[in-house]
C-alpha cells in the first residue's frame, strides 16, 4: 500500500516488517523519530519487541549485543554525534558476528554544533566490519532494512549491517513509499534461525573469552572473508527481494552510464539531484551519467571499475571531509581504478558540507566543470561553491 | 511540471502538516508529490515554513526549494517581519490568509488569492489551547488558486489523518475555504 511517509518512518515501518524482537532506543535529532514510532508500535501491541530505554547510545548497543547474542533480532539507531560515543560497541558488534541493523541518519559531526547532512559520520566507522548502505529515498531506506537483516542473518555473513539515511532530506522529508504486505516480508524473512553460537543456557559457552594471536589471526580471516561474501549475498537478497515486490537496487545505481563520457560519482539522496541535472544535459547532447554507490563497504571496487573504465572523465563528488585527505569516496575510487590500463579522468568535489544544499544546477556545474578541467589536465580537488574571500557567510 | 509550494506559518500553527497533507491528497490522486520542513531552532509562535513539490510524475529531487511557485501565508503578520515573496517565480501565486482585500502594489505583480481562513477557522471552532488553526482551510484556498488537486482529494486527506469528528470539521473548513477564496 502507497503511504507517504517520512525517511524515519519508513525505517520504523521496517523494523516492524521484519518483526525485531529486541529494540534499544537512545534519542538523538535527527534520528529520534525513528525510536517514537517504533514506542507506539510496541505500545499499541502492533510489534511484539522488547523496548528498552538506555542511557546512552554505548549502551544502545550493548544492549543489541547481549540481545543478538542470546539469538534475537535486534535493532536500534543513531546518528552523528550518538555514532562516535557508541563507537567501542560498534566494533564489537561487528568481530562478535551479530547480525544487528542499524539505520543511521546520517548527520554533521560537532564542533560547531549542526544537525544537518553529512556523511562523515558513517564513513569514519567504515572500517569497523559492518556492511554499509546508503540509501536514495525513504523507498530504499525501507527496503534495505529488511533486506540488511536477510543478510546480516546469512550464514555466509553473520555482520551487522548500518543503513545511512541523508539528516532532513531523507528523515524528514514525506514522499509516496509503499509499504509492503506484512505476510509477504514473513515469506522473505522469516525468523532469525537458531544459527551456531547462540547463547543457550542447556549448552553453556562462553563468549568474547581471551584469544592467543594465531587464533585472533584466524578470526580476523573469517570476518573478513564473511565481509567479501557480502557482496554476492547482497546480489542474491535484492534479487529474490524483486521476484516478490518488483523494485530492486543491485550495489550500484547506474542511471545512464553504460554510453556516458562524463559521469558524477556520489553517495545519498542528493544522487536525485545529480540524476536530474544528467537529464538535462542529455537533453543538450553530453553524455551525462550518474554513478550512486549504494553498497559502501564492502566497497564494490570491481564494478565500480567496470563502468569507470568505458568513461572519459568522472566527478567524485563527496559528502564528507577527511581533513587534509579531502573526499573518502574520492580515495576509494581512486584505488578501485588502479589496476586499469587506462585509467579515466578524475576529478573531486568536496561539497554539501554541514547540509549545504548541493542543487541541480549545481550539479550542472560540476558536470561542465569536469569536462572543462579534462580537456585542461586539471584534476585538482576542488571546494565546490564556497567563496574564500567574502568576509560574510 | 513540478509546483513548488512554501509555505509561511508560525511554529504549532500545523504550517508543516499542511505541506504534508497537500502531498497527501496529490499522491491519492496517483500524483508524486514531496514535503519536508526547514528545521532550525523552531519554536511555537516563531515563524516557519515548510516546502512541498506536486508533480503528475516522479522525480528525483532531494534540493531545497528555492524559487517556489506558490507561496502560502498562513499569518499575515509575518509579512512585517519575512519577505515572503523571496524567490517567487514571475508567475508566481500568493494565497494569503487575510479578513481584507490587499492593494496589489505591495506585492508587485503576482496574482494573490485571499481568504479569510481565521474566520473560518473559528466559526467551525478549530482551536487548539487557544490557537486559532488555520491550516486545514488554506489548503481549500491553495487547490482554489491553483488547481494542483481536487478539493475532494485535499478533504479525503483530511478525514484520513484525523479520526471522525475531527476529520470532518477540518474538511469543512477546506471545503469552505474552497467556496469562499477569492483570486484577485
Amino acid at each position: 500500500m502507497i503511504q507517504v511517509l517520512t525517511g524515519n518512518h519508513s525505517a520504523a515501518y521496517a523494523a516492524l516488517l521484519s518483526n525485531v524482537e529486541v529494540v534499544s532506543a537512545y534519542p538523538i535529532t535527527p534520528q529520534t523519530q525513528i525510536v517514537e514510532k517504533i514506542a507506539e508500535f510496541v505500545e499499541t501491541g502492533k510489534l511484539k519487541a522488547r523496548y528498552v530505554r538506555v542511557e546512552s547510545e554505548h549502551s544502545a548497543m550493548a544492549v543489541c549485543i547481549g540481545a543478538s547474542s542470546a539469538g534475537a533480532r535486534t535493532f536500534t539507531a543513531t546518528s552523528s554525534q550518538g555514532l562516535l560515543y557508541m563507537s567501542e560497541m560498534v566494533y564489537w558488534a561487528s568481530a562478535a558476528r551479530l547480525p544487528i541493523v542499524m539505520p543511521v541518519v546520517c548527520r554533521t559531526l560537532a564542533p560547531p554544533w549542526n544537525i544537518w547532512n553529512e556523511h562523515t559520520d558513517m564513513l569514519l566507522v567504515r572500517d569497523y566490519g559492518w556492511i554499509q548502505f546508503f540509501a536514495e529515498s525513504n523507498q530504499e531506506v525501507l527496503d534495505t532494512i529488511v533486506q540488511a537483516y536477510k543478510i546480516a542473518e546469512d550464514e555466509r555473513i553473520l555482520l551487522p549491517v548500518m543503513v545511512g539515511l541523508d539528516a532532513f532530506t531523507l528523515s524528514h522529508t514525506s514522499e509516496p513509499v509503499d509499504v509492503p504486505e506484512m505476510d509477504l516480508v514473513k515469506k522473505f524473512l522469516p525468523p532469525r534461525a537458531n544459527v551456531p553460537y547462540v547463547l543457550d543456557p542447556s549448552n553453556p559457552f562462553t563468549l568474547g573469552n581471551l584469544a592467543y594471536p594465531s587464533h585472533h589471526m584466524k578470526l580476523k580471516f573469517m570476518q573478513h572473508t564473511a565481509m567479501e561474501n557480502a557482496r554476492k549475498v547482497v546480489l542474491e537478497v535484492d534479487d529474490e527481494w524483486y521476484k516478490i515486490f518488483g523494485r530492486c537496487y543491485s550495489l550500484l545505481d547506474n542511471f545512464m552510464c553504460d554510453d556516458a563520457k562524463v559521469i558524477i560519482l556520489t553517495i545519498g539522496s542528493s544522487a536525485g539531484d545529480a540524476k536530474e541535472a544528467a537529464k538535462y544535459l542529455r537533453k543538450r547532447g553530453i553524455a551525462a551519467g550518474v554513478l550512486r554507490v549504494r553498497l559502501i563497504n564492502p566497497f564494490p571496487a570491481k564494478e565500480v571499475s567496470d563502468i569507470l573504465s568505458k568513461v572519459e572523465a568522472v566527478a567524485v563528488v563527496d559528502r564528507n571531509l577527511s581533513p587534509g585527505n579531502g573526499g573518502i569516496i574520492l580515495e576509494k575510487v581512486k584505488s578501485s581504478l588502479y589496476s586499469l590500463k587506462n585509467r579515466p579522468f578524475i576529478k573531486g568535489y568536496l561539497a554539501g558540507l554541514g547540509g549545504k544544499d548541493i542543487t541541480v544546477e549545481d550539479y550542472i556545474k560540476i558536470f561542465e566543470k569536469t569536462l572543462e578541467s579534462y580537456r585542461k589536465g586539471d584534476s585538482d580537488m576542488e571546494w565546490f561553491s564556497i567563496n574564500l574571500e567574502a568576509t560574510s557567510l | 511540471m513540478i509546483y513548488e509550494i512554501r509555505f509561511h506559518g508560525r511554529g504549532g500553527q500545523g504550517t508543516v502538516t499542511a505541506a504534508e497533507l497537500l502531498v497527501k491528497a496529490a499522491v491519492a490522486e496517483g500524483k508524486w508529490g514531496q514535503s519536508f520542513p526547514f528545521f532550525g531552532a523552531e519554536r511555537r509562535g516563531a515563524p516557519v515554513v515548510a516546502f512541498a513539490r506536486i508533480s503528475e510524475e516522479k522525480h528525483f529531487l532531494h534540493s531545497q526549494i528555492t524559487e517556489p511557485n506558490i507561496i502560502v501565508v498562513l499569518d499575515k503578520k509575518i509579512m512585517e517581519a519575512v519577505d515572503v515573496t523571496d524567490g517567487l517565480k514571475e508567475d508566481g501565486v500568493l494565497v494569503i490568509n487575510s479578513s481584507g482585500l490587499f492593494s496589489k502594489e505591495s506585492l508587485r505583480n503576482f496574482r494573490i488569492c485571499v481568504v479569510d481562513a481565521t474566520k473560518i477557522a473559528v466559526s467551525l471552532g478549530l482551536s487548539v489551547a487557544g490557537w486559532v488553526i488555520v491550516n486545514t482551510a488554506m489548503l481549500g484556498a491553495i487547490v482554489k488558486a491553483v488547481p494542483l488537486v481536487k478539493v475532494e482529494s485535499i478533504m479525503n486527506a483530511i478525514r484520513n489523518n484525523w479520526p471522525e469528528r475531527v476529520g470532518e470539521i477540518n474538511a469543512e473548513a477546506a471545503r469552505r475555504a474552497y467556496e469562499e477564496a477569492t483570486v484577485l
